[in-house]
């Protein structure tokens, strides 16, 4: 016989576990992979070069539509990084209320996360259970901004409304209920031992693979790296907020489910935090500048009236510049350089997607590793498409 | 018996499992519906009762699609392999103990021959080879993979499978199934009592058997997108989910026939059809119950816990069930 014969196996960009579009191009001896080449840009929207012509404000709505599962978090980075341009500081209840909705997208993403890839392994329920516990978080994103999903509820210079005085009630329910869920998430999953031996020393990664391949988030977490930037460089007053960063040492694919699960209870505490210490006073920065002027003042001030016509039809201008704001996402760093020439469009933003870089360690993962381990391996990196492909 | 009256008597069974079929997949849809805090279905007649009839006109108005490279002679038997093996294999299953009409003895099932046992295990493991040839056949990688699985699996499965029937015909010393729930009506102790091992690995087997979750590995939607069956469409694919299901049938009526007592009610309570249905019912709950909880597991450790795990407790098992007919006088 001749040396082993393989099968090019084409996995994607429609395939159910490649969550969304990734195409994994496998070389199989069997039902081993040998050889993986993955490949990205199905699902290139253009939204760096998009963003050029979009109103610094504008170009808010472009950056939920990167990472779809957690967009507060992709405003807040944005959102950031524009202030830091303009030398602006946002009030402390608006920078509260930012904190509290980011750590709500970071649980409903980390909900998304357990759930799916528990269907990719096939347990069913929890699927359901995952999204029926995110639903809660869907319906307070309506409340604050009329939009369950996409909300640009983060503005330059402050946020689209204040809180809802009901939000306080939904989200006591919803960290009364959560509790529950995760009890449930975790005798469903974390002893059982099929889930344990489907993911147990699956796509192992070290730290010193993940600093190589610019992983981070809780795929580096779970290699026992304590690296967070909530923590390491704090933006948005989160050194205000008592939480820790849950680690794991064993880096496979079961370390980081249960980084996500712990995680998703710290994120539990800092929204109880954001909560009970909500300050009251301006939401919004008073630079009117930037923000819009109140809706009666038009009536009454010719410069508010100015100001307003002045934003809503060009919007406001930035000083020229550059500048790299990072923040921690449900899947690692997500930053954004942008660069200003001074005018009313961001001259040029260039995104570090974190599951763009996460995405490069997948050709390590799977070689040598079985088709079925290598639909673990891909889930619980957790990326998504719109972010690495943008 | 005349070859009429069993044409008529096999007619009627095939209309009883395709009603069966039908209603038992809106039952595991509600229940799975349930158990996943949604309702299953419930827009197609009053209650979704009508959701089957819904579904059966959906398969057979879809288009028959066949890969172009496809092997087109194996790739259109092999549903009818599947669906032939899952009826001819329930062909002997008796329903219940024979009526009498005025003189005129019925007995519930189309055929009763004196080694009906090894009959449903024969035609049985026949079923993979219209799963393996329909993957094979079709020209796709996934389904390929889809069916070397399914093989694999059988050899894996079966094995543990026949080892627990034996402990069942060991018990009771016969090998029809009448013959079986008789021996065990007549010693006033189900099989399940000393046997609970063999039924455990009679259940665990019959999972897999069916390719159901969590050994639904042939089919393996997250990983192989429908394995064996990707490339069927319209009513040849339909085929092989009616086969699946009926082979549900088979072996939840064989658990309950070899160590649940059959037909028989617990506590001397009479003997019917209804005790057989109802036992046949939970049995299939339980498969659901199963296949809404546990994650798929990876298909070389499901060999490796067939070989392993299985077939060595099988043997044990076996070797009690001697001990216990042999040195402690079994039932007598």
């Amino acid at each position: 016989m001749a040396a082993a014969e393989t099968t090019t196996l084409n996995m994607g960009p429609q395939h159910p576990a490649t969550h969304g579009v990734l195409r994994l191009v496998l070389e199989l001896d069997g039902e081993t992979v040998v050889r993986c080449v993955p490949e990205i840009g199905y699902l290139h929207t253009g939204i760096e070069k998009n963003v050029e012509h979009h109103t610094w404000q504008q170009a808010i709505t472009d950056t939920d539509r990167m990472d779809y599962l957690s967009p507060i978090i992709n405003n807040l980075g944005y959102c950031l990084a524009a202030e830091r341009l303009l030398g602006i500081q946002v009030p402390e209840r608006c920078e509260y209320i930012r904190v509290l909705m980011a750590e709500l997208s970071r649980i409903a993403s980390h909900l998304v996360f357990i759930g799916t890839y528990a269907l990719d392994l096939g347990a069913m329920s929890v699927y359901f259970y995952a999204f029926q516990a995110r639903e809660a978080i869907l319906d307070m994103y309506e409340a604050v901004s009329g939009v369950r999903m996409n909300l640009s509820y983060l503005r330059v210079g402050g946020l689209q409304y204040d809180i809802p005085p009901q939000l306080q009630g939904m989200v006591d329910r919803f960290l009364e209920e959560l509790p529950r869920w995760m009890h449930d998430f975790r005798s469903l999953l974390d002893d059982n031992p099929i889930f344990v031996g489907r993911t147990q020393g699956i796509g192992v990664l070290t730290p010193e693979s993940c600093r190589a391949w610019g992983v981070t988030g809780p795929a580096l977490r779970a290699c026992g790296v304590a690296h967070d930037l909530r923590k390491a460089a704090p933006y948005s007053g989160y050194e205000r907020f008592d939480f820790t960063v849950p680690t794991r040492s064993e880096g496979d694919a079961y370390a980081r489910y249960r980084v996500r699960l712990d995680e998703i209870e710290q994120s539990a505490r800092i929204v109880r935090q954001a909560m009970d210490g909500m300050p009251s006073g301006p939401w919004r920065s008073a630079d009117r500048k930037v923000t819009l002027p109140p809706r009666e003042e038009l009536t009454t001030s010719m410069e508010s009236l100015i100001h307003h016509f002045k934003l809503a039809s060009q919007g406001f201008r930035v000083p020229p510049g550059q500048v790299y704001q990072a923040v921690e996402s449900p899947r690692g760093e997500l930053g954004f350089y942008i660069v200003s020439d001074g005018g009313t469009h961001p001259y040029r933003m260039r995104v570090r997607a974190p599951s763009y870089y996460n995405t490069q360690a997948l050709k390590q993962l799977l070689e040598g590793e079985l088709v079925a381990d290598a639909v673990a391996a891909v889930g619980s990196l957790d990326m998504i498409m719109g972010e690495v492909d943008r | 018996m005349s070859l009429g009256y069993v044409l008529v008597r096999s007619i009627l069974l095939v209309l009883l499992l395709m009603g069966a079929f039908a209603y038992f997949m809106v039952m595991e849809r509600k229940v799975l519906g349930y158990f996943q805090l949604r309702w299953g279905p419930v827009r197609v007649g009053p209650w979704g009762l009508l959701q089957p009839i819904a579904d059966a006109v959906k398969m057979v108005s879809k288009e028959d699609t066949a890969p172009a490279g496809a092997d087109a002679l194996i790739f259109h038997a092999a549903p009818a392999i599947v669906l032939f093996v899952a009826l001819g294999a329930f062909a002997v299953i008796p329903l219940g103990p024979t009526l009498h009409f005025g003189g005129f003895a019925v007995p519930l099932s189309v055929s009763s021959p004196p080694s009906s046992l090894l009959y449903v295990l024969a035609i049985a493991s026949l079923g993979v080879y219209g799963i393996s040839l329909g993957g094979w056949a079709s020209q796709s990688k996934y389904a390929l993979l889809g069916s070397l699985r399914a093989s694999a699996q059988m050899v894996s499965y079966e094995l543990a499978l026949g080892l627990a029937v034996i402990s069942a015909v060991v018990l009771s010393g016969r090998l029809d199934l009448p013959g079986i729930v008789a021996a065990q009506s007549q010693h006033h102790l189900w099989g399940v009592v000393p046997d609970i091992l063999g039924f455990a690995i009679f259940a665990i087997c019959s999972v897999a058997e069916c390719n159901r979750a969590p050994f639904d590995l042939a089919e393996a939607e997250g990983e192989l997108v429908a394995g064996f069956h990707t490339e069927y469409s319209g009513f040849r694919y339909a085929n092989f989910v009616i086969a699946e299901y009926i082979n549900m049938f088979t072996m939840s009526a064989l658990g309950a026939l070899l160590f649940l007592g059959g037909w028989n009610g617990p506590f001397g309570l009479g003997a019917s059809f209804w005790w057989l249905l109802l036992k046949m019912a939970a049995y299939l709950f339980f498969f659901i119950w199963v296949r809404s909880t546990y994650p798929r597991i990876r298909y070389d450790r499901l060999m490796g816990f067939g070989w392993k795990v299985l077939v060595p407790a099988a043997f044990v098992n076996l070797v009690w069930i001697a001990v216990f007919v042999g040195l402690l006088g079994g039932w007598r």
